[in-house]
């Protein structure tokens, strides 16, 4: 069965951050569409910043604390608690773990989720990252012991995530009071979501052994 | 983009500065974090402390409403953007003077959040904290779905509700009662007449036509109930307040607190141009209004329009908002 070492493995989290400073100027785009525009420029601040700190040494969960503990005491917004509870959650599964398998990367991801339900009010089709999140994470779990293609699964089941958004009406946040003027636009938590997702996945996969 | 602006991702840090160097005669910046603004009398043992907090580009909300006898201490986010959970706290230790906190606040997604993560780490600290979450906007959701509205401009009218309270000693439980009653008696509606821009996008991330406003816009451009053509003061003055009293039961003969809010770019003379004619409108319907503000008083960056909130007020609210005040913001003397 396929493994990755945690010790190392907060690179990952190097990998996903850039990603998503590279997309500022995209996500602050969709976000404008349909909310305030400084999606892009809040998570690009946060993730940015906690890249600085994470070491090739530390371990992915080191590595989620360090950027949880940005999002959580330096960047506020909705989605400085949300991401941050998501990493936090997240880091307290794989914590003093060695080899990361498939079953306890799968409890990894579900409980992030289950932290973003806590701190947050929305459902599954309210037009927010949950929509991303939750197929998401079913997908990984649903698709066995095959770590890759478990990993597979996943990303296919985030942007189909994402993309479901699309012809949402957004029910809560800035958005939800646009209403119907809201369909036809991505989320951009739900964009930002999956690109976390499906860095981490592909950054994974290369690590496993 | 005609703004004065160094490094956009700076101009919180910036901004609070200069702000804390103007009215250091009445606020201080926490040693303990930048983002947070604290009255010079603060903590004052005893008494309940008083804590708000927001995005930043509201300015003077809210840090223009810290000072002797309303807020104790604000926490700051950035542009349009809820603070951090820990600034929340941080704002909550400040003014903490072992009689418990209230933070009043705005309904928000992300503010909500914030806080109530704050509360949690608050708790573990022992201080007591209780929550008022301002609701005033009557554009943001039906009347049925109340809690889903936003708090705008009435938040300073529950801070100035609050705030007096505390500082006539009352508990907290009192406090938090009073600032409740003061955000279910009030009503706000706002209406745009031009955007306005985040420095770090550079430009406006929505339009009002030239000749159109929009009609109960938030306090970050979120759209309003609808566009229609811009109309003369007096019938956009009419407007607004019709909208208000549909969703407030007023009748004759009772008292209200008026305040009227520029959203930046208006110029301050056409709040009162707006200001006279609702006073007059509310007259010609029995209603006496008791105080009344305009101004500048919680705006969204260069965004051209106003906001009406509109109190209705009994004995003891009147007596807590003639309660000496003196902020940055606004100052009330008897």
């Amino acid at each position: 069965m396929s493994t990755f070492a945690n010790a190392g493995a907060g690179a990952i989290i190097r990998e996903v951050a850039a990603v998503i400073v590279e997309n500022r100027g995209y996500l602050s785009e969709i976000d404008g569409k349909i909310g305030d525009g400084d999606h892009g420029n809040n998570m690009a601040k946060g993730f940015g910043r906690a890249a600085e700190r994470i070491t090739d040494a530390d371990t992915l969960d080191a590595a989620m604390m360090t950027l949880s503990d940005v999002l959580m005491s330096e960047i506020g917004g909705s989605m400085g608690p949300l991401y941050g509870m998501f990493f936090a959650d997240m880091a307290d599964v794989i914590e003093g773990k060695e080899q990361i398998d498939v079953r306890t990367f799968g409890a990894m991801l579900a409980a992030g989720r289950d932290g973003v339900v806590a701190i947050g009010s929305a459902k599954v089709g309210d037009k927010t990252l949950l929509d991303t999140l939750f197929p998401a994470v079913d997908a990984f779990c649903a698709a066995g012991d095959d770590f890759p293609a478990a990993l597979r699964a996943m990303t296919a089941a985030a942007e189909a995530g994402r993309d479901s958004t699309l012809d949402m009406v957004a029910k809560i946040g800035r958005a939800s009071r646009l209403g119907e003027r809201s369909r036809g636009v991505l989320d951009a938590g739900a964009t930002s979501c999956c690109m976390i997702l499906t860095a981490m996945a592909e950054q994974t996969a290369k690590r496993l052994a | 983009m005609q703004r004065f602006v160094n490094d956009p991702d700076a101009i919180v840090e910036e901004t609070v500065r200069g702000f804390v160097k103007v009215h250091s005669d009445l606020v201080r910046l926490d040693p303990a974090n930048d983002r947070v603004v604290v009255s010079r009398d603060a903590p004052v043992q005893g008494k309940v402390g008083v804590v708000t907090g927001g995005g930043s580009g509201h300015e003077p909300a809210f840090i223009g409403y810290t000072g002797r006898n309303m807020v104790d201490a604000v926490a700051v986010g950035e542009l349009f953007s809820s603070p951090t959970a820990k600034s929340f706290l941080d704002a909550i230790k400040a003014a903490n003077g072992g009689a418990g906190v209230c933070v009043l606040y705005g309904n928000y997604a992300g503010d909500n959040m914030n806080v109530k993560m704050a509360m949690r780490m608050a708790k573990k600290e022992g201080i007591e904290v209780l929550t008022v979450v301002a609701n005033d906007d009557v554009c943001s959701a039906p009347a049925a779905e109340r809690e889903k509205r936003r708090g705008v401009a009435g938040e300073i009218l529950m801070w100035k509700i609050g705030g007096a309270k505390a500082a006539l000693g009352a508990s907290a439980a009192e406090v938090q009662a009073a600032a409740q009653k003061a955000i279910d008696a009030t009503r706000s509606i706002g209406v745009g007449l031009a955007p306005c821009t985040l420095p770090a996008n550079g430009k406006p991330n929505f339009q009002i036509e030239p000749g159109k406003m929009e009609f109960g816009i938030g306090h970050h451009g979120e759209p309003g109930v609808n566009i229609t053509e811009l109309k003369s003061a007096n019938e956009v003055a009419d407007d607004m307040l019709k909208i208000v009293l549909d969703d407030h039961d007023l009748a004759t003969g009772d008292e209200v607190c008026v305040l009227i809010s520029g959203l930046g770019a208006t110029p301050v003379n056409e709040l009162y141009v707006l200001y006279d004619r609702i006073e007059s409108q509310l007259a010609a319907q029995g209603i006496t209004t008791y105080r009344g503000f305009a101004g500048n008083y919680f705006t969204s960056l260069e965004m051209m329009g106003a906001t009406l909130t509109v109190m209705k007020l009994d004995d003891e609210l009147k007596a807590l908002l003639d309660h000496d005040v003196a902020t940055p913001a606004m100052g009330v003397n008897g």
